[in-house]
């Protein structure tokens, strides 16, 4: 049997890191209010975005995510009083490095999303899921090893 | 030709006679005249020492270790590693009182292999004489300008001024203020270059010099700001530790970490791409962090003091948002 590759069409993967306390909280209002967003956004529930270390964002594009997105409470509001302020240094210094070396800047995004915005996380994912599909499958940032 | 000043010699010895230190770290003699290598002196054997333009190891990173064994030890300390030192001091990675740092003079070291490119081999003594460095050679005398066999830290010094010390081998020498020099000014204009290129130019510019990588680690373990003890690149689940490189993900994710993990914290000391194997410009990553944080977040230069907060351990309510990349310089 033949593959027909322009069948196969290329539907993103995305990683999406949410704040335990806006958010995760967020994305679950989304979902209470039946706003969708597509299934193909993973949602990894971490405690603060500031947990979200460098190495978890690449180690999702080696395992074949197109796109990551950090989802974190508005600056000011965060639960742990500072933690989205360094989460907002060391993300755009790296997302400045990723882009230095050549890889898209599109793939990578931070979004403040509260608790009370489950619109505004639905919104966003749509559009992320958007913009990933037309820049294409992550080719830069794969591990071949990682592919089926 | 004694390889050491007598001065930076008397010096040492008088600090281990009158019992303020009972070791001195400096640097001995290796295989070949240009191979020198890091060592621990006593009264003994400080006769061994030597002190020239090949010696351009940056040797704070030792004291962490040293500074926890008993007694105290001299640090015979360039310009450039007392801002490793002082960084590492702000880490508390150093025991202070158990160093004596001995600020020594250093004009300018000299990489073997450039001076190999110039055709001068078979060195057996180095003596610089003012712009010249004039090496003796079992071919006989051989001279060039110095400037044309400087090591890459050494071509963009951050200046002669030492950021502490105990002690100068020589008061006379010593700058009043850390005024760099013009090419200091200038380190950061290959990533101008590279930031003007588009980015799928810039990709194939890093694979071409990150796949020569043979990921020897030389370059984690040489740098005084990669002191961790246990190191994310040695847990075998990382998997990035391979022996062979079976993936591009490899080399990209090992650069990106390393440099992220000593970003703000790197003094530029230039030791990383002085001991890659595979002559990868290691700079030219630790400085895109360091020109970053300086557009962004301020000038600051690690090492320089060991009060001030570091730039990703503090924060402003008006920080830049990350959105910012998507619409910076030229690099679109
Ligand atoms: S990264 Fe390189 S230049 Fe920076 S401190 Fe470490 S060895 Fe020195
Ligand atoms: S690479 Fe990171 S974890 Fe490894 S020694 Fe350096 S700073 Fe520590
Ligand atoms: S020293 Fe050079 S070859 Fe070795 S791991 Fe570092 S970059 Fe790779």
């Amino acid at each position: 049997m033949q593959i027909n590759e322009n069948n196969k069409e290329f539907k993103p993967l995305i990683v999406a890191f949410c704040c335990n306390w806006c958010s995760y909280a967020g994305a679950d209002l989304a979902g209470s209010s039946r706003l969708s967003y597509p299934a193909n956004v993973k949602v990894i529930r971490v405690p603060c975005s500031c947990r979200v270390n460098p190495m978890f964002i690449l180690r999702a594009f080696q395992r074949g995510a197109d796109g990551v997105i950090i989802a974190g409470c508005h600056p000011g509001d965060c639960h742990y009083t500072s933690g989205n302020y360094f989460a907002r240094r060391r993300m755009t210094l790296l997302f400045s490095m990723l882009d230095y070396m050549g890889i898209e800047k599109g793939r990578t995004r931070v979004e403040w999303i509260s608790a009370a915005e489950g619109a505004k996380f639905s919104a966003t994912m749509n559009e992320f899921v958007e913009t990933i599909h037309n820049l294409g499958p992550n080719k830069k940032l794969e591990d071949l090893r990682c592919k089926e | 030709m004694q390889r050491i000043s007598e001065e930076i010699l008397s010096k040492c010895r008088a600090l281990l006679e009158d019992g303020t230190a009972d070791r001195v770290m400096g640097w001995e003699n290796g295989e070949f005249y240009y191979d020198v290598t890091p060592a621990v002196f006593t009264k003994d054997n400080l006769d061994n020492m030597i002190y020239d333009d090949f010696c351009a190891s940056n040797q704070s990173k030792y004291f962490i270790l040293e500074s926890k064994k008993e007694g105290k030890i001299v640090a015979l300390l360039k310009p450039c590693d007392t801002y490793s030192f002082n960084q590492l001091l702000k880490e508390n990675r150093i025991n202070r009182d158990n160093v004596y740092v001995l600020g020594i003079p250093c004009d300018g070291k000299i990489d073997v292999q450039k001076a190999a490119l110039l055709g001068i081999k078979g060195i057996t003594g180095v003596k610089s004489v003012g712009d010249e460095v004039v090496f003796e050679t079992i071919y006989g005398e051989k001279s060039c300008a110095k400037k044309d066999v400087l090591f890459e830290k050494c071509m963009s010094c951050k200046g002669k001024k030492h950021m502490i010390y105990d002690a100068l081998s020589n008061e006379e020498q010593e700058p009043e203020t850390a005024i760099a020099n013009e090419d200091f000014g200038n380190r950061f204009a290959y990533i101008e270059n590279l930031e003007h290129m588009t980015p799928d130019e810039r990709f194939d510019f890093w694979r071409g010099e990150l796949s020569r990588c043979i990921r020897c680690n030389a370059c984690r373990n040489v740098c005084p700001a990669c002191s961790c003890l246990t190191c994310v690149f040695d847990n075998p689940k990382s998997g990035v530790d391979s022996k062979a490189n079976t993936d591009d993900f490899e080399e990209n994710l090992f650069h990106i970490i390393r440099a992220f993990h000593v970003a703000g914290r790197c003094t530029d000391c230039g030791e990383c791409t002085r001991v890659c194997p595979q002559n990868i410009p290691l700079h030219l990553l630790n400085r895109k962090f360091i020109k970053d944080i300086n557009e962004l977040y301020g000038e600051y230069q690690a090492g320089a003091d060991i009060e001030l907060g570091m730039p990703l351990t503090s924060y402003t309510k008006q920080d830049a948002e990350p959105s910012i990349v998507y619409e910076r310089g030229g690099n679109k």
